[in-house]
């Protein structure tokens, strides 16, 4: 049996201006291949996540980046012709972070049960010293959601709907609004994983 | 399946802690509450996939990849190293991206006031992918120090920021290196937000003048370890070692 041979490298905060390495074209740089990292779909029914991260005084933060990461409609990871991978700026008009991509399918959970439907997601900030990460769920899945593992891992029930999203009405393409709170009362579940 | 074995807790003792009032910034934007202790599934041992083969040809040289009318100024360096997991194992194929100030300590940004001046040649941002056996290099200047608003007039020590992907959601990481000998490192409240000296000795490039570049460029080493997978007896075959 293994054990640690070499321990993790530790963390330290992205800093000001992380958007120059990670969307160097969103800073102001040159751009280069692969800039539109937020968009993961154009074809099929394509959704639209979008949010905004709000600081400990509510105001948004415009100076991170938030990372998605999710299955295929069919609840595959890494499957061809779909990476499942994208990447943002928070930074929009209002602090506003968006995706473009396609709902995510049923995944298994370790035991074999079903997850709901479900995309990770990452943070990355000045200020975030290490990084954050959480999950986002969709409303609609209300059957899936009361039956998730992992919401079932959430002690407080009202902290489970911190990570459901809140769908948008209007016309085009579906658009659910996950806000994001790192501190304060609706402060979202950020898990350890 | 390279992926069965869940991955090693991480080793919180070694990272920052989110609330570091000595780092400013981290007071306002630090959840206050419990992180919500998750066993990793399908969606937490599974991650994006890169290739060499997507990468522009100049983005790993960041002396000549914004190039206008001559290379960027400054100390010309290579750094390389290996990417290894915590059971030693190279982690190869894996996307690294690396962002810095230029020679004068300044970062090409519209939120960077610094008066140190902007070099027309330097943009400060590359990237690259490990090889088979997990090792990397790319070239660029040696970023110099620069001053912020944290206590007054605090200087970071001259540093190259990296963000590295693994193979897994959980290996993600983003960090910061710094150069061997150099008196700000101490002095850093940002390095300081690590609780374990021997932790940042962990951040530390090492000159390596064995692979210096006779008349051209000095040499930096610097490894990473990103988390290693265990076996698990029971609940799968054992995989990951």
């Amino acid at each position: 049996m293994t054990s640690h041979i070499l321990k993790e490298t530790p963390s330290q905060t992205g800093g000001p201006y992380i958007h120059i390495g990670t969307v160097p074209g969103f800073a102001g740089l040159k751009t280069r291949s692969q800039e539109q990292q937020h968009i993961l779909a154009t074809a099929g029914p394509v959704i639209r996540i979008e949010g905004a991260i709000y600081d400990g005084t509510g105001a948004a933060i415009p100076d991170g980046i938030i990372e998605l990461w999710q299955a295929d409609p069919s609840g595959h990871y890494n499957a061809p012709g779909f990476k499942g991978w994208g990447r943002a700026p928070t930074g929009g008009p209002g602090g506003i972070w968006s995706f473009e991509t396609v709902k995510p399918g049923v995944v298994p959970w370790r035991d074999g049960r079903p997850q709901a439907p479900h995309v990770t997601l990452a943070i990355f900030a000045r200020g975030i010293n290490i990084h954050l990460h959480t999950r986002m769920y969709f409303p609609e899945d209300e059957a899936a959601l009361v039956a998730d593992p992992v919401l079932l891992t959430i002690e407080h029930p009202a902290r489970r709907r911190t990570l459901v999203a809140t769908r948008l009405s209007g016309d085009g393409m579906p658009v659910y609004r996950f806000d994001i709170f790192l501190q304060g009362d609706p402060e979202t579940v950020f898990f350890d994983i | 399946m390279a992926f069965d074995g869940e991955f090693f807790r991480r080793d919180r003792r070694m990272h920052p802690p989110a609330y570091t009032p000595g780092y400013k910034s981290s007071i306002l934007r630090s959840p206050r509450l419990a992180l919500v202790s998750l066993e990793q599934s399908i969606s937490e041992r599974t991650g994006p996939v890169f290739s060499a083969e997507h990468l522009d040809a100049l983005d790993n040289d960041l002396i000549r990849n914004y190039a206008e009318s001559g290379e960027a100024i400054g100390e010309r360096i290579i750094v390389h190293g290996r990417v290894l997991d915590e059971n030693a194992r190279p982690v190869a194929n894996t996307l690294i991206e690396v962002w810095q100030a230029n020679a004068s300590g300044r970062y090409r940004h519209l939120r960077d006031t610094y008066l140190a001046a902007l070099d027309p040649n330097f943009g400060g941002c590359g990237r690259c992918v490990t090889d088979a056996d997990g090792y990397y290099h790319f070239r660029t200047i040696r970023p110099g120090p620069y001053p912020w608003r944290n206590n007054g007039s605090d200087w970071r020590p001259a540093h190259i920021h990296f963000s590295i992907f693994g193979h897994a959601f959980v290996q993600r990481l983003v960090s910061q290196f710094y150069f061997e000998g150099d008196p700000l490192i101490a002095r850093c409240p940002i390095v300081a937000t690590i609780p374990d000296w021997a932790a940042v000795e962990r951040l530390i490039a090492r000159l390596d003048m064995e692979h210096q570049v006779p008349f051209d460029c000095l040499t930096y080493r610097f490894d990473i370890v990103l988390r290693g997978q265990r076996s698990t007896y029971f609940e799968n075959r054992p995989a990951g070692n």
